[in-house]
Order: structure tokens, then sequence, then C-alpha cells
């Protein structure tokens, strides 16, 4: 049995804060959930009666099984809702604290910021800017590190996908001035 | 003995050198995917799907179902030496993995945790391999409504089987069902639910909805947490995988019992978590000392590690024979086989016997490889978790936009899987199980086509649905199943 007492150790500098106040709580956001599915169930089944929900004579029409569907999730989202209201155990838990929510942000904007860039610089340069941003201002990595790391990455994605496999991705200027 | 020719058929499919590669390519990537948090078997093997499109059916089923067990064998390496259960089936082996390592035992525990998957899988997997054609042969006889009677049947058993609030079942499962009606519709040729929207005219496409509901969802969810860990490094030495082989025949009833629980919770829906657990808690209660279970139990490792193998190997058994996936991963891999041009279903056994025997025999020869890999490179797969976060999530991200951006090569894609990610998070969130949302969405439209076909051919009719006894008894086992919690409620209340 070798170094089975070695270690490994990994620390998390911008760990939220355990005692962060609750930004909202589960029952809220379950009663807004509910509530949309019960919007989007409408909308959809609205739009199936249209199509045409009933029987020819073919058989059933093409909104008649989405149609039906439709209204089963209605009822189970309305459901949800009553249950919802009137549940007391879910009211006190917390859905998310600020220091959660703030670290959920801090991935979820630089994705968003990611799939806008990627329309106009390609994925390959959009995917090395994400990579090397994000180590170095939420990882608090190294600069050097952060942009090798993220040049190596985006350069292995490149020549497996683009050469070895020929997975087009979307491509912006860069690739452009380099001839692909 | 004719599969077992079929089977050797399979193997000289399989044991060309590139065929080889692409299996331990597979393999590593998976246990990459296991071993790292916010990536799991499910995303992983969608992830990567893309790479396989350029290649040939079975090379790419190969290496997939690689990828697969190389997650399912990830998933230990964690729970057992930083108590971080990498997948929610690997949960139960921390009980005593983890206390295991603790106790210096680290290199026992992992050893008895991947010779146990490797038993598990290899008993799902000789049961695929002789029960498989037989009920594949025997559903060539069906019909539509015996078809939507299955469906019905895999539904209806995920709202009466599972654990969550019911209502919450349903709203996931007819989602999943609604959008995958999105597009055009394919028996009458009208547009459904596209709003005039281009885009929709295609229809939501499942991987991509995999890819935003497990990748980028599970990186929000893990963002969440503090990502600080301490955990044991662990290399495995000869004498330590010799000393608990030998010691494996007085574990048999064991390995037996999980391995029975394992294949039958995989083949209904209902998979390798429930498994694992339902392994562990009966090794404990047949244990002549159960008080020792939770501190450090060789035993406590043996059993749910067989039984989430066999469950997950055994999940590819009804997806094979009957074109209906037992887990989320048997869906996505399902979805593959449809970009591969192959109708999933019983035709599959006839039509492209080399490509279902090739499949079978890589379970055989994968499961083999895949033990002797993580027992020698554990101690690299374990140190990828020295890599930070901050490292590993912008990868994934990059990872998941390839993904969903390739299979159709268009950006409204990566919009949608965006969206996904978001209500994923939020779904998890709020306790809406997404695993009936996935077999929906995939299965959405076989089901819509296999109704309207009954109902095409009844007039209407729906007494077709228990015409004959086959499909009637499907029917009402469905049934049955749906409202079994009222059932159990009513019997428990007149017996009590």
């Amino acid at each position: 049995m070798s170094n089975t007492d070695i270690e490994i150790v990994v620390d998390d500098p911008t760990a939220p804060e355990v005692n962060s106040p609750v930004v909202t709580s589960v029952r809220i956001v379950d009663v807004v959930v509910s509530l949309l599915l019960l919007a989007l169930a409408l909308t959809l089944g609205w739009d199936n009666w249209r199509t045409g929900a009933a029987w020819d004579s073919t058989g059933p029409q093409a909104g008649y099984f989405p149609f039906y569907l439709s209204v089963i999730l209605g009822g189970a989202s309305l459901y949800g809702l009553v249950t919802a209201f009137l549940s007391r155990k879910e009211a006190a838990e917390t859905f998310v604290t600020r220091a959660q929510l703030r670290r959920v942000m801090a991935v979820f904007v630089p994705t968003l910021l990611f799939c806008l860039a990627m329309q106009f610089l390609g994925l390959y340069v959009a995917s090395f800017l994400l990579i090397s941003t994000f180590m170095r201002v939420v990882g608090k990595i190294a600069l050097w590190k952060s942009l090798l790391t993220a040049f190596v990455f985006t350069a292995v994605m490149f020549v497996t996908f683009d050469i070895a496999f020929d997975v087009i991705m979307p491509k912006g200027p860069l690739e452009a001035a380099l001839g692909r | 003995m004719e599969a077992f020719g079929l089977l050797m058929h399979g193997f000289a499919v399989l044991l060309t050198w590139k065929t080889l590669v692409l299996m331990m390519v597979g393999l590593v990537l998976g246990i990459f995917v296991g071993v790292l948090p916010g990536l799991g078997g499910p995303n992983g093997v969608a992830i990567l799907l893309p790479l396989t499109f350029t290649m040939d059916p079975t090379s790419a089923i190969v290496m997939l179902s690689c990828i697969y067990w190389g997650a399912l064998f990830g998933g230990a390496i964690t729970s057992i030496l930083f108590n971080i259960p990498g997948e929610a089936w690997s949960v139960a082996t921390t009980f005593d993995g983890y206390p295991m390592a603790q106790q210096g035992r680290a290199a026992e525990a992992l050893t008895a945790a991947f010779t146990s998957s490797f038993i598990g899988s290899l008993v799902a997997v000789l049961l695929i391999t002789f029960l498989a054609p037989m009920i594949s042969s025997f559903a060539l006889k069906f019909g539509p409504p015996e078809f939507f009677a299955v469906y019905l049947l895999t539904f209806c058993s995920f709202v009466g089987l599972g654990r969550e609030a019911k209502h919450k079942t349903v709203i996931s499962m007819s989602l999943g069902l609604l959008l995958a009606g999105v597009g055009m519709d394919t028996v009458s040729g009208q547009l459904r639910m596209t709003f005039g929207s281009t885009d929709l005219l295609r229809g939501i496409n499942f991987l991509v909805a995999v890819i935003g509901l497990f990748g980028i969802s599970e990186i929000l969810l893990t963002m969440e947490e503090r990502l600080a860990l301490r955990g044991h490094a662990a290399g495995i030495s000869l004498r330590v995988v010799l000393s608990v082989w030998r010691d494996l025949p007085k574990y048999w009833v064991t390995l037996f019992r999980s391995s029975f629980i394992g294949c039958w919770l995989g083949i209904t829906p209902g998979g390798a978590i429930a498994a694992s657990f339902m392994g562990y808690n009966l090794a404990k209660r047949f244990s002549k000392n159960p008080d020792g279970f939770g501190k450090g139990r060789i035993e406590g490792v043996f059993a749910p590690e067989t039984a989430a193998h066999a469950s997950g190997t055994a999940a590819l058994l009804p997806m094979l024979a009957l074109g209906i996936p037992g887990s989320g991963t048997a869906a996505i891999l399902l979805g593959g086989l449809m970009v591969w041009g192959l109708n999933p279903g019983p035709l599959l056994f006839v039509e492209h016997k080399d490509f279902v025997w090739g499949l079978i025999a890589s379970m055989y020869l994968g499961n083999v490889v895949g033990l002797v890999l993580v027992l020698t490179t554990v101690p690299i797969f374990a140190s990828i978790l020295r890599v930070p976060f901050a490292a590993v999530a912008p990868m994934i991200v990059v990872s998941c936009a390839i993904g969903a951006y390739a299979i159709q090569n268009a950006m409204f894609d990566i919009w949608l899987m965006l969206g996904f990610g978001v209500v994923g998070y939020v779904f998890k969130k709020i306790g809406i199980p997404l695993a009936p949302f996935t077999l929906a969405l995939v299965l959405g439209n076989r089901a819509e086509d296999a109704f309207r076909l009954s109902m095409i051919g009844s007039g209407g009719d729906m007494k077709v649905f228990w015409s004959n006894g086959l499909v009637g008894s499907i029917t009402t086992l469905a049934i049955v199943l749906l409202f079994w919690p009222v059932i159990d409620k009513l019997f428990g209340s007149v017996t009590r």
C-alpha cells in the first residue's frame, strides 16, 4: 500500500459565506414556476386547439395529442400552485442566499457573454477569452497560468474537432485571417 | 446457443486496432467525466456525442458506451477518497468507502468498488446477451397498440414509483412530451407550436436539451457550494488487489443479491440510484453484524457498487430490445442511434446484427479493460481533483457549447442550451425531477405516433388497448402503476 497517508487538499478562496442573507425561498420560486408553467400550458393548449385538436376522417388531428398534454401540464401546475400556497414546511426553506447567487451569476453571466461573443468572434476565440478571464477573475489564478491553460485547451479543442473529426464550429475574423 | 455464436461474431467485429483505441479513449474520457465535479455520465456522453458523428455506428457506440462505463468507475474514486459522490448512485458507496479510506484502507476500498462494479456489469451483460434477443424477437410481433402500451407503462411507472412529489413528475413528463411535439408533425406535415419561428421548425433537439439540463445546470449548482475538498491519495498495489479478490467468495451472497436488485431496477425505469441504496440497505439488514456498517465494512462497498453497475448496464437491455431507455444515459445513447440513422427497437437485432453484437461484445471487453485501467491509474485520476474548479468550469461550458452547436450547426441551439441550463437549475432546486423529462423528450414522438397509428387502426376506439391479452395486461399494469400510491394507501388502510 503506497502513500495512502498523503492528503490531497484543495482550497476554495471565493467560497460563499455560510450566513449570507436569503434572497428568496423555495415557496416563492415554486409559485413563480407554477405560474410560468401554467402560462405555457395555456399558450401551447391554445395553439394546438387552433391547429386542430379534434378528429377528422384520417384519425386524430395534429394538435390532438399535444392539446391534451397541455391540459395535463396545466392541471399539474395548478395543483403545484395550490400546494405551494398551502404548504407551511417549504416556506422556511432557502432557495438561494445572496452569496450563492453571486457565485452562480459569476458563472452564468460569463457564459451568456461567451454565447454572445461566439457569434462575432467565433467559438475558439470566445473560448480562449472565457477560460482565461474566468480563471483569472473568479479563480484568482496567476495570469500566465490562466492564459496558458486557455490557449492549450482551445488549441486542443480546435485540433480535435475542426481538424481531426471535421466538426465545424462558428468561425470569426481570426480564423478567417488564418485561412480556415 | 445462437446468442453465443453471434457474440463471438461481435468480438470479431470489435477486435480491430481502431476500435480498441477508441475503447481506451472512451474509458479514459469517461473516468475523467466521472471524477470531475459538475460533469456526470449523461452529460459526458451528450457532450462527447458530436465526436462520433463522423464515425461508423459501431465505433461510435463502442466509444460512447465506454465513456459510460468509465463514468461509472470514476464515480467510485471520488466517493471513497474524498467523500464526494461524483454521481448520485455513488452516494451509498461513501457510507463505508470513505471510513475505509480514513483508516488507511483506501486501496482496499477502491479495489472492492472496482471489482464489484465489474461483477455487477458482468451479470447484467450476461442477462442482456441471452435475454435481449428473446425479448426483441417477441417484440417483433408488437403492433402500434402494444408499443403505445409499453411507452405508457414506462411513463406511468415513473409517476407511480418515483420518490418525488407526483405532480412534479407529471409536470416534468408532460413538458417533455409537449416539447417533443414542437416542429413539423410527422403524420400530417402540419406545423405545431412553432409560433412562426423558423428555428423551432426543426423541433427541440433532445441532445441540446440534455446538455443544458445536465451540463450547464450542474455547473451552476456546483458553484453554489463550497468547493474546498480534502481527501486521501491512493495507489493500489497488486498485493492488495489479490487479497481482496481472495476474499471475494466469502461475499458471494451480497454480490449476488445486489446484482439481482440492480438488474431488476435497471430494466424497470427507476435506475441505478435506487438500486445502490437498496443493495446497501439489504446487505446491512441481512448482515450478522449490522452495526459495523458505516464504519468501514467492505461489504458496504461491495453491495451498492455491484447494484449500481448492474442497474446502469441493465438499463441498456430495454433500450436495445424495445427502443425504450431504462436510464438517462441510455436515453442519450438512444438519441445517438437516431443520429447515426439506426432505428432503435426490436428490428435492430434483425437489421443491424453487427452493430448490436458489437455493442454487447464491447460491454464485456470494455468492463475488463476498464477494470485493469482504473486499478492501475487511480493516483492519476485522483489528482485531477487538484485542478481548481475555476479552470474546470469554463472548460465544461465550452465543451457543452461545442456539443450543442455541432448537433445541427445552429446558433439557436446554443441559446436553447443556455435556457435549458437555467430551467435545469431551477427544477433541480425545487424538486422537479429531470429524468422523466429526458425520457419523455426522447420518446415523445414515437409514443405519439404509436398512439395515433393505433387510433387510426381502430377508428378511434380506445378499446384497442385492451383488444388482446398482451396489450390489455400491459395497459392495465400501466394504469395500476400510475395509481400505485393511491392503491397502496387504500390497501394498506384495509389490512391495518
